[in-house]
């Protein structure tokens, strides 16, 4: 049974005890619902709510469980003569994996029965070709302990699934019984489903506290394991970053961290001063058609997904600078360059200066704008010495979180800025990126087990660390130094 | 008053008792002034215009580098099945036939065209037969292919074919490839392109709409004019939906606690504050969790939309959690007064009242939401949305575990392809993402103007 059919059994149950616990309800009290103390649909709900619920969650955590567990046993079956030099126990796991996958898909196509599988030894049938009949494609031939771990592991796991139907609609139906068997007129029924209504709320918004965990968790765990493959002082300090498929690499952050702040820096020159200008300008200087038609047209600009600004700098502005700039100055001959992917980047950000900062100029009130005519200050004398003055906290703001959003910025830079490591200053050149490392290890086919691909959890938490600095040193800002005018 | 132009200064009417100059003249400090705030509006205006025009400039180098992937270039053939090739035993067997490859199918669609083009009059003009041949799309025997297993009745007779053609001579029609470029390319010769002049004038060869573009899949780096969407949008579609179902009510219901619910202390402080943090961590974090707690730890496969729709769940939701909350706070206090004081429960009172008035401005937040969800690119790359995926998914719920593409992945795994026809193809794809993104957000703009109230 898959999980799917059995989740909609759970809530197939579940409405069935609805309809029940309603007409219990009423009939206890002879269809006189003014004798019940709450209405009946509540006792309805308070059935459906007591037999879905646990029973799902019983559900999600066994199958978030199992795989641990099952890994757990069968990893512990597996001699260590099996594991070969140099490799891991997590990748001959992987190999079982895979077998076990094929047997089912074997099994599925027809090709044998379960008894032919109890009877069949790694020793003596070829597993590998047999597998590679239905598309599993092994890399080594299968040891025997590494074929009886397999199986183990198809025994373990349908088990697992079995014990865990029985266990979720045991559950569910005897939850149903017991809420359905304490359904009295004088229940508070009403109360009992609002109270269990408000603890789910409860955890939908612990959702978003989950999720931090899971990615603090998951990078930090990542980054001890590799930091014990690869020493911290290397990573942190090293200027060069060269990996290796075979090992050997030199995997030195400076290099993309100055890749990352040099087009970050390109960037926030363009986007900056643009973005500043235009909420001056439309909220201090233009006219109603003039903002009614470029404040949205900017926004766009906002919505448009990094992908297709990654494209224009790939075909438009890359060849561009590449023909006009940097190849007539002798400066390079790459259209992936750092001005490439700066410049393309400032114009993302721009709508993100612009609109943070028309809020703030907007929030400046009105008398100081004013005191300021009053006093025979011209309208951009006003702007410079009065308005920016007071909003300067909240622009300092909203260029710190455009900072944060450069550093992050993915796909500009995968298709603009290039992929070699390099500490230069020469902006026509191609550079690389943090975020385009972890790009570029992460999908590349090395082993997963292997510094070369944990060093993206590194860099990962590195960026993570970063923009999350930068924004919570903007909101301090922001609020440390807002001027409250009433 | 003092930037009036001098009008009459000079004959001395207005000076003032210290025999300076006119009031009305203006001064050089005033004149300084003057020109620095004509200068400052000027930057002003330069600012929005640059602001416009990169919009403009965007879409220009899309639209003129994409739209020409819409229009394909296909040639008229009759191909007779012969059965001595396809059908050597002669009985019909589908299973037999399916194990002709695609190379048996060449002679016979080269064949065709020869034939076609003799039927047309056009001359050959010395080309050889091989290069004639090459014209045609390395996928033409796959079409062909297709079409006898289909139905293997067919063999023996002779059927009409609209096959693609080459790269090459797709790209001369669209103006991709010239007449210079064909000099040095190996693929392709200027003769071969005269050629395809001619033919296109006898009507054998022809371009039109493609429609292959919406619904095929993915080809490989030799034959972009074959490549489609078909696989990138029906993953993209299913990323969506598993948003949709669990973000929107995960969202409603967070905010929900969180806007009437949650008491004042560290837990909801807490909550709070992991919330706006979450709107800000770069995309490519959410990838990496993906990675590490979905694939590793849960073990779900690899490409598939499940995956993509959990991560991309994650993502939207704060955004979702935002605007829900402000629709929420919207709704006038008065409300919530006039149902407690009927004698309504809290719960009664926000969901039989605050919530349905709540429920537009929630309804715009979330495809605001879904729109981000399906630009992003980044995390899907990470739990391998790259792959190269030829086959559709299944129906769902099962085909949210097989593997998929997804449209914004389509364009990164386009661009990265040596032909340059496939940078037409990226271009035609964001278009078509483009086009989904507008109408949702116009359908977010509708919803927002006829159901939005003020209070």
């Amino acid at each position: 049974m898959t999980t799917g059919t059995l989740a909609l059994i759970v809530l197939a149950i579940a409405v069935v005890g609805f309809i029940l616990g309603r007409q219990r309800a009423l009939s206890l009290v002879s269809g006189d619902s003014r004798k019940l103390h709450s209405r009946p649909g509540y006792y309805g709900q308070v059935v459906l709510l007591f037999t879905a619920v646990p029973a799902l969650l019983l559900m999600l955590a066994w199958l978030f469980l199992q795989p641990i567990v099952v890994e757990n046993r069968v990893s512990a079956t597996i001699p260590d003569g099996v594991v070969p030099e140099g490799g891991s126990r997590s990748l001959v796991m992987s190999d079982v994996r895979r077998i076990a996958d094929g047997l089912d898909a074997l099994m599925s196509a027809g090709r044998f029965s379960e008894d032919d599988l109890t009877d069949m030894r790694a020793d003596f049938v070829d597993v590998r070709t047999r597998l590679g009949e239905v598309g599993v494609a092994l890399g080594s031939d299968v040891q025997p302990p590494v074929f009886e771990a397999a199986k183990l592991y198809r025994d373990n796991t349908s088990t697992g699934r079995a014990l865990m139907t029985g266990a979720v609609l045991l559950v569910a139906l005897g939850l149903l019984v017991w809420s359905f068997t304490r359904i009295s007129p004088a229940q508070r029924a009403r109360n009992a489903s609002e109270s269990f209504v408000k603890a789910l709320l409860l955890g939908a918004s612990t959702v978003a506290v989950l999720t931090t965990v899971g990615i603090v968790a998951s990078l930090l765990l990542e980054t001890f394991n590799f930091f014990k493959m690869y020493p911290a002082r290397d990573f942190f300090f090293s200027t060069t970053w060269n990996p290796q498929f075979r090992g050997g690499s030199d995997l030195g952050i400076i290099p993309l961290l100055w890749g990352t702040l040099y087009v970050s820096l390109v960037a926030l020159l363009v986007a900056v001063p643009i973005g500043l200008m235009i909420a001056i300008y439309l909220s201090e200087y233009a006219g109603k058609r003039v903002r009614g038609f470029a404040k949205p047209a900017i926004e766009v600009l906002a919505g448009i997904p990094t992908i297709v600004y990654g494209l224009f700098a790939l075909i438009t502005v890359g060849p561009f600078l590449r023909d006009w700039l940097a190849q007539p100055l002798g400066l390079g001959n790459s259209s992936s360059s750092v001005l490439t992917a700066g410049l393309v980047m400032g114009i993302m950000l721009i709508p993100f200066v612009s609109s943070l900062s028309d809020d703030i100029i907007n929030a400046v009130p009105q008398a100081m704008r004013d005191g300021s005519y009053a006093l025979g200050a011209t309208q951009s004398e006003t702007v410079k010495q009065v308005i920016l003055p007071a909003a300067l906290p909240g622009v300092v703001g909203a260029i710190l979180l455009a900072a944060s959003r450069a550093i992050g910025e993915t796909m500009i830079v995968v298709m603009g800025a290039g992929a070699a490591a390099r500490l230069g200053l020469n902006p026509l050149e191609a550079m690389t990126t943090v975020t385009v490392k972890i790009v570029s290890q992460l999908t590349g086919d090395t082993e997963f087990a292997s510094p070369e691909t944990l060093v993206a959890f590194a860099l990962g938490l590195t960026l993570f660390v970063f923009t999350l600095g930068l924004n919570v040193l903007a909101l301090y800002i922001v609020r440390k130094y807002r001027e409250q005018y009433e | 008053m003092t930037d009036m132009p001098h009008s009459n200064g000079a004959d001395g009417i207005a000076r003032d008792s210290h025999g300076g100059k006119s009031l009305l003249a203006v001064d050089a400090r005033t004149r300084k002034r003057n020109a620095s705030e004509a200068r400052f509006r000027l930057l002003g205006k330069i600012a929005v215009a640059i602001g416009v025009l990169a919009l403009v400039g965007l879409l220009a180098s899309i639209l003129s580098s994409g739209l020409s992937s819409f229009r394909q270039t296909y040639i008229d053939i009759e191909v007779y099945l012969d059965p001595a090739k396809l059908d050597k035993e002669g009985n019909r067997d589908r299973a037999q036939i399916s194990k002709v490859s695609t190379f048996g199918y060449k002679p016979l669609i080269e064949q065709g065209f020869m034939e076609a083009i003799e039927k047309s009059g056009v001359s050959l003009d010395g080309i050889s037969e091989k290069e004639v041949a090459e014209m045609l799309s390395k996928e033409a025997p796959a079409q062909v292919r297709n079409f006898v297993l289909a139905d293997v009745e067919r063999i023996g007779q002779t059927a009409p074919f609209e096959v693609l053609a080459g790269g090459r001579i797709d790209g001369y029609f669209k103006g991709r490839v010239t007449m210079e470029s064909a000099e040095r390319d190996r693929n392709v010769s200027p003769a071969q392109l005269e050629l395809a002049d001619r033919l296109r004038e006898a009507g054998v060869v022809k371009v039109r709409f493609n429609w292959d573009f919406f619904t095929a899949p993915d080809a490989s780096d030799t034959r972009p004019e074959a490549a489609g969407l078909g696989v990138a949008i029906i993953g993209s579609a299913y990323m969506m939906l598993i948003v949709l179902v669990l973000s929107l009510p995960l969202g409603v219901a967070a905010s929900i606690y969180l806007e009437e619910f949650a008491p004042q202390n560290r837990f909801t402080d807490l909550i709070e504050v992991n919330i706006s943090n979450l709107a800000a961590v770069p995309s490519i974090v959410f990838g990496i969790l993906g990675l590490a707690i979905f694939i590793n730890f849960a073990g779900l496969p690899q490409s598939a939309p499940v995956v993509g729709g959990l991560v991309l769940t994650l993502m939207t939701l704060p955004t979702i959690i935002i605007a829900t909350r402000a629709s929420l706070k919207s709704v006038p206090p008065s409300i919530r007064e006039a149902a407690l004081g009927v004698g309504a429960s809290k719960m009664q009172t926000v969901f039989h009242h605050v919530l349905p008035l709540a429920m537009p401005g929630i309804l715009t937040g979330t495809i605001i939401g879904l729109a981000q969800a399906l630009g992003e690119t980044a995390p899907l790359l990470l739990i391998g949305m790259v792959a190269f995926v030829r086959e559709y998914p299944a129906g769902p719920p099962e085909g949210f575990f097989d593997p998929a593409a997804a449209l914004p992945v389509q364009v990164y795994n386009w661009t990265q392809r040596g032909d340059p026809a496939f940078v037409e193809r990226a271009s035609g794809a964001i278009i078509v993402l483009l086009v989904f993104l507008v109408v949702m957000n116009i359908a977010a703009i509708l919803l927002r103007r006829r159901f939005e109230r003020r209070w």
